[in-house]
């Protein structure tokens, strides 16, 4: 069995809960064992590479040097922020002996830099190479999705790998291989307005607004994320777009993980795809 | 190669991100793939360009303007940038400068509020939960009313947790932020 380390961010035990429930249930389905990191901290999200660069840098190191320490190689991060974060994080650290000597004077721990940092993506794709391909009994039916990577999964020179940031098809195998037919849209990397959500909530109306207009236009049934806060906007905010005059949208917004734990036939209360405010059950009745 | 003398704000600005604006050839390319332009006052590239000019008067432009603050962090600009600099790092230094001096313009201090709010929250408990940072945000913005309608139906849905997430190394957490406090600084 493959051990990875888990990483869940702050989001998944709140707002992202469907997010954890359908890696961890997935994960368990595809034999692989996720070790969570004991005590992990918050990565510092867009806060703290706002207000200060050292924080921003710290917060992640001490959650990389912690993995290090329990002995973990390789660490999920499901989050795209978090992703981003850590990853970005360890790619500095690895350039920059200065910066790697401050941060240990900062944090007063050791780190080597031995620690791999997925992507829900990465983590994805890797499962269905050890085994989860062969278990995708049920397959979507040819349900139309917009794989919808937004910033964090497309963007950021060496955090990102093996893609391209404009036009990504990291996700597109994994969802052929859950029974989906992939749309090709325009908006798959625009950003839907991320942490703004309650701060400039106007600006996250307008972005996500033109997002959920795009995949309705290219037939889509349902936008498939990694993102916890691109969730929430498409999802939760779906009924302020609707409000604003916006729309009206009634679009699914399922994760990539619940995606392919439908296709493996798990319940889809497993997977939380009854905790949207978006109904998305309808995307589990595509289920064969 | 030779490199003309630089403002003392781009060289702050190199220090902080190792991004040189000097070669910022004012293409316009940040500017054209900005999701947030429509919420700015300064385009992306302009801010590159004031940040070379780095006078008196620019540093002020720079720094009381909401483009800074209407940063999302997309990457959009740095990904595309064809001399590989990064306009979205240049909006951090930028932004931390505007919180240390005071400077964010009015009806945009709530996107200050949120990131404090954050940020507070993290250092007393280690993680961010909802419940904390909304009640924080709401107090110290003023902003009390909006989305109290999507606070029961995220109840139900179990993703409002009422007990808020803290973890054994918090202490630990907060002295890391006090030593990555700057000496005038706050939260």
């Amino acid at each position: 069995m493959t051990t990875i380390g888990y990483y869940p961010g702050c989001s998944l035990h709140g707002t992202g809960r469907e997010l954890d429930m359908s890696i961890r249930a997935l994960a368990e389905v595809a034999g692989a064992d996720l070790k969570e990191i004991e005590d992990w901290n918050c990565c510092g999200a867009s806060a703290a590479h706002s207000l200060n660069h050292d924080l921003a840098v710290a917060l992640p190191y001490r959650t990389l040097a912690l993995a290090e320490e329990q002995g973990l190689t390789e660490v999920l991060a499901p989050c795209a922020a978090c992703f981003s974060r850590l990853k970005g994080t360890a790619v500095r650290l690895s350039r920059s002996p200065d910066l790697a000597a401050k941060m240990q004077g900062i944090t007063e721990r050791p780190y080597k830099g031995t620690v791999r940092i997925l992507s829900i993506i990465e983590f994805v794709n890797r499962l269905l190479k050890e085994g989860l391909a062969g278990k995708l009994t049920a397959p979507l039916g040819g349900l139309k999705v917009a794989p919808y990577y937004g910033c964090l999964l497309a963007r950021g020179k060496d955090i990102v790998e093996g893609d391209d940031a404009e036009q990504p098809t990291a996700m597109e195998a994994a969802l052929a291989a859950a029974g989906c037919a992939v749309v090709p849209w325009n908006f798959a990397v625009e950003c839907c307005g991320g942490g703004f959500s309650m701060s400039m909530t106007d600006a996250v109306v307008d972005l996500s607004h033109a997002i959920l207009a795009d995949a309705e236009e290219a037939g889509a049934q349902a936008i498939v994320t990694g993102c916890p806060m691109c969730h929430s906007n498409l999802d939760m905010r779906q009924q302020t777009i609707n409000a604003a005059g916006l729309g009206p949208h009634d679009l699914p917004i399922v994760y990539l993980s619940e995606i392919m734990g439908l296709a493996a036939g798990l319940e889809p209360e497993r997977l939380g795809l009854n905790r949207h405010f978006v109904d998305a059950m309808r995307v589990a009745e595509r289920s064969a | 190669m030779t490199k003309t003398a630089q403002s003392t704000l781009a060289e702050k600005v190199r220090q902080a991100t190792d991004v040189d604006v000097a070669e910022c050839y004012q293409c316009g390319k940040c500017t054209a793939g900005c999701p947030m332009t429509r919420y700015m006052d300064l385009t992306p590239s302009q801010v590159m360009r004031l940040v070379q000019v780095g006078d008196e008067a620019a540093v002020r432009r720079l720094l009381g303007c909401r483009t800074i603050w209407s940063c999302a962090g997309c990457l959009t600009c740095t990904q595309r940038c064809p001399k590989d600099l990064d306009p979205a790092a240049v909006m951090d230094v930028l932004r931390e400068m505007a919180n240390r001096e005071g400077t964010v313009p009015h009806d945009l201090k709530r996107v200050l509020k949120f990131h404090k709010a954050f940020l507070k929250n993290v250092e007393y408990a280690g993680r961010m939960s909802e419940v904390p940072l909304t009640s924080l945000y709401k107090m110290t913005s003023g902003d009390f009313f909006s989305d109290v309608m999507l606070a029961p139906a995220m109840f139900l849905r179990g993703k409002l947790p009422l007990v808020p997430r803290v973890i054994p190394g918090r202490k630990e957490v907060r002295r890391i932020f006090k030593a990555c406090r700057h000496r005038e600084d706050e939260p």
